[in-house]
C-alpha cells in the first residue's frame, strides 16, 4: 500500500532575538489509511507538526523538509493555487477550541455551505442538503436549528461537532485532529470519537490525532509517536503503549493517577537532558 | 467523623439576568471533617465551581446554610473568613496579577490581614512549594505554568488557612507537572492538617486526592461516594458509571 503521506526529516523554526530557535528537529513519519496518534507535552512540537503538514506554519517560521509528499503531491513548495485546491477539499483539520475557530458572525450553515463552495461545483440546493446530512451524521439531533444558529448560541460540544461537520463535508483524504476533544466533557468526547473512527474505518481516511492525553490516545489510535523537545522519541503500536521503552514515555504513563488506587506520591517524570540531544 | 470543618446545607443558587433564570445549583448538602479531603466532580455546566463560590461568598446563594465550624456564615463574609479559607482557581494564566512581581502577589494578603514577619513568610511560602527565592522578583510570564500554579497555592498558604478551596488546579497544566502540583497539595495537607475541597472533571485525579467525594449533573449532587467504592467501580447512578467509563479512554461502540 502506498502511503498517504509521508514526511521525512521535518524542521521548523522561528527567529528569536538570540538566534534561530528550531521547535520540531527532525521528525519524520508516514501515514496510511489509520488513526496515528501523537502525543507529547505542551511545547513539544505536536501541533507545529500539523499545521506545516498543511502548510499553516505561521509567519516568521519556516518548515523545510526533505520529503513532504501527500498523495504524490510535493508539498513543499506548493503554489497557492495547489493549496487550494487540497486544503478543506482533500485535507483538513479541526482545532481545539470551537469558540476560536469558527467564525462568530456567520451562521454554522453559511460556514459550511461555503467550504463546500470551494470543493466541488454544486448548486446552492445541493450544498445545503449535503451539509445538513453532515450535520446529521455528526449526531446532531436537531441539524435544521444548527444550521441557522451563530456559534455563540451552541455549547461547546456542539460547536466542535459542528466544526468536525464542516471539516469533513468535503470527504478528505486526511484530517488533522488538534486536541479535538480536550475542551469537551468526557462523555462528549466519547461521542466525537466515535464519529471519527466511523470515517476511518468507513471512508478509509487518514487521521493525524494530536493530543497531550496518552491514556486517550492509547485507546483510540493505531500507532502513536511520542514526541518529546521537537524530536519522535519513540514510535509504537497503540495496544503496545504498556510495553514503552523510551523512559519519558514511561514516565509520562506513570505520572498519571488512577482510578484503582494510584501510588503515593506520584511518581514524577525525571527530565534527562539526554532525551533533548 | 471527627469535628465538621464545613457544612452545606440545602444550598440553592440561582442566577437571575433579564428574564432569565437559571438555577445553577439545586439543594446540595456536604459536610467535611477536620483533616478531609473531599472532592466534587462533574461535567461543565453541573454547577461544581458554582458551589465552591458559594462557600466564598462569591456566588447569590438563594436558600440553605452554610457554616464553618458550627458557626453560620454571614453574606458578605467577614474578613477573618478569608483567612481561614483560601481558594487555588484553575488557570494560573489568569489568576495572577500580569504587573505584579511573585513577592507583590504574596505580600498583599499579608498586608490586608495585618500580619508581622512579612519578609520570612514570604519566604518561607515560596519554599514550601518548592520555588527558591529567587523566584521572589520575577513576573507571571517569566514564570511556567506549573511554577504560576505554585505561587497560586503559595499565595492561599500564606495566611495559614485552615480550608484550601481548589477549583481545578491542575487542568491547565501537562501530565507531569500535574503530578507533582498534586504531591504537592498532598504533602501540605499532611503536615498542615489542612482540609481540602476539590473540584475536578476528571475521577482520576478526585479518586486519588479525595477521601470522599459527590458526583454533580445539572446542579444537583446525585451520588456520593468514597474513594474505595470508586475504585472498586461500585457506582449506583448510571451517570457515575457513565463518567467512570468515560475515563478509562476509547471504547468503540
Amino acid at each position: 500500500m502506498t502511503p498517504l503521506l509521508t514526511v521525512e526529516d521535518l524542521r521548523i523554526t522561528f527567529p528569536t532575538r538570540s538566534g534561530p530557535s528550531e521547535v520540531v528537529r527532525g521528525v519524520s513519519f508516514t501515514l496510511g489509511r489509520e488513526r496515528l496518534g501523537i502525543v507529547g507535552e505542551s511545547g513539544s512540537g505536536k501541533s507545529q507538526t500539523g499545521r506545516a503538514i498543511l502548510g499553516l506554519t505561521p509567519p516568521p517560521g519556516k518548515a523545510t523538509a526533505k520529503v513532504l509528499d501527500f498523495d504524490g503531491t510535493d508539498l513543499r513548495d506548493a503554489s497557492p493555487a495547489t493549496w487550494r485546491k487540497l486544503r478543506g477539499a482533500r485535507m483538513s483539520m479541526v482545532m481545539q477550541d470551537p469558540k476560536f475557530s469558527l467564525n462568530p458572525v456567520m451562521t454554522i450553515g453559511r460556514q459550511l455551505v461555503e467550504a463546500l463552495k470551494f470543493g466541488a461545483g454544486e448548486t446552492r440546493r445541493q450544498a445545503r442538503d449535503r451539509a445538513l446530512a453532515m450535520l446529521e451524521a455528526v449526531q446532531i439531533r436537531d441539524p435544521e436549528r444548527v444550521f441557522r444558529a451563530y456559534p455563540h448560541e451552541l455549547s461547546g460540544g456542539m460547536g466542535q461537532r459542528a466544526m468536525i461537520a464542516m471539516m469533513l463535508v468535503t470527504e478528505p483524504d486526511l484530517l488533522i485532529a488538534d486536541e479535538p476533544t480536550s475542551a469537551l466533557d468526557v462523555t462528549v468526547q466519547v461521542e466525537v470519537l466515535r464519529i471519527l473512527d466511523r470515517l476511518v474505518t468507513t471512508r478509509g481516511m487518514g487521521l493525524i490525532f494530536i493530543s497531550h492525553d496518552l491514556r486517550l490516545v492509547s485507546s483510540f489510535c493505531d500507532r502513536v509517536l511520542v514526541m518529546y523537545a521537537g524530536r519522535v522519541v519513540e514510535e509504537l503500536k497503540a495496544s503496545d503503549l504498556d510495553q514503552a521503552q523510551h523512559p519519558y514515555t514511561r514516565g509520562l504513563m506513570n505520572c498519571l493517577p488512577k482510578i484503582e488506587g494510584s501510588q503515593r506520591p506520584l511518581p514524577t517524570l525525571e527530565r534527562d537532558a539526554a532525551w533533548a540531544k | 467523623m471527627g469535628e465538621v470543618m464545613l457544612e452545606v446545607q440545602a444550598l440553592d443558587v440561582t442566577f437571575r439576568r433579564g428574564g432569565d433564570t437559571v438555577r445553577a445549583v439545586r439543594g446540595v448538602s456536604l459536610d467535611v471533617a477536620r483533616g478531609e479531603s473531599f472532592g466534587i466532580v462533574g461535567e461543565s455546566g453541573s454547577g461544581k465551581s458554582t458551589v465552591l463560590r458559594a462557600i466564598c461568598g462569591l456566588a447569590p446563594t438563594t436558600a440553605g446554610t452554610i457554616g464553618l465550624k458550627g458557626t453560620s456564615l454571614a453574606t458578605p463574609r467577614p474578613a477573618d473568613f478569608y483567612r481561614r479559607v483560601q481558594m487555588v482557581f484553575q488557570d494560573p494564566y489568569a489568576s495572577l496579577h500580569p504587573r505584579h512581581t511573585v513577592d507583590k502577589v504574596l505580600a498583599e494578603p499579608l498586608a490586608i490581614h495585618g500580619f508581622d514577619r512579612r519578609e520570612a513568610r514570604i519566604e518561607q511560602a515560596l519554599s514550601e512549594v518548592g520555588l527558591g527565592s529567587d523566584f521572589r522578583f520575577r513576573y507571571p510570564h517569566q514564570l511556567s505554568g506549573g511554577q504560576r500554579q505554585r505561587v497560586a497555592i503559595a499565595r492561599a498558604l500564606i495566611l495559614e488557612p485552615e480550608v484550601l478551596l481548589l477549583d481545578e488546579p491542575t487542568s491547565a497544566l501537562d501530565a507531569s507537572i500535574q503530578a507533582e502540583v498534586l504531591n504537592l497539595l498532598d504533602r501540605i495537607r499532611a503536615e498542615r492538617g489542612l482540609t481540602y475541597i476539590m473540584v475536578s472533571h476528571d475521577l482520576a485525579v478526585v479518586a486519588h486526592m479525595c477521601d470522599r467525594l459527590i458526583v454533580m449533573q445539572h446542579g444537583e449532587a446525585v451520588e456520593e461516594l468514597t474513594r474505595a467504592a470508586l475504585s472498586a467501580h461500585r457506582a449506583t447512578t448510571d451517570y457515575t458509571r457513565k463518567l467512570l467509563s468515560a475515563s478509562e479512554g476509547y471504547t468503540p461502540a
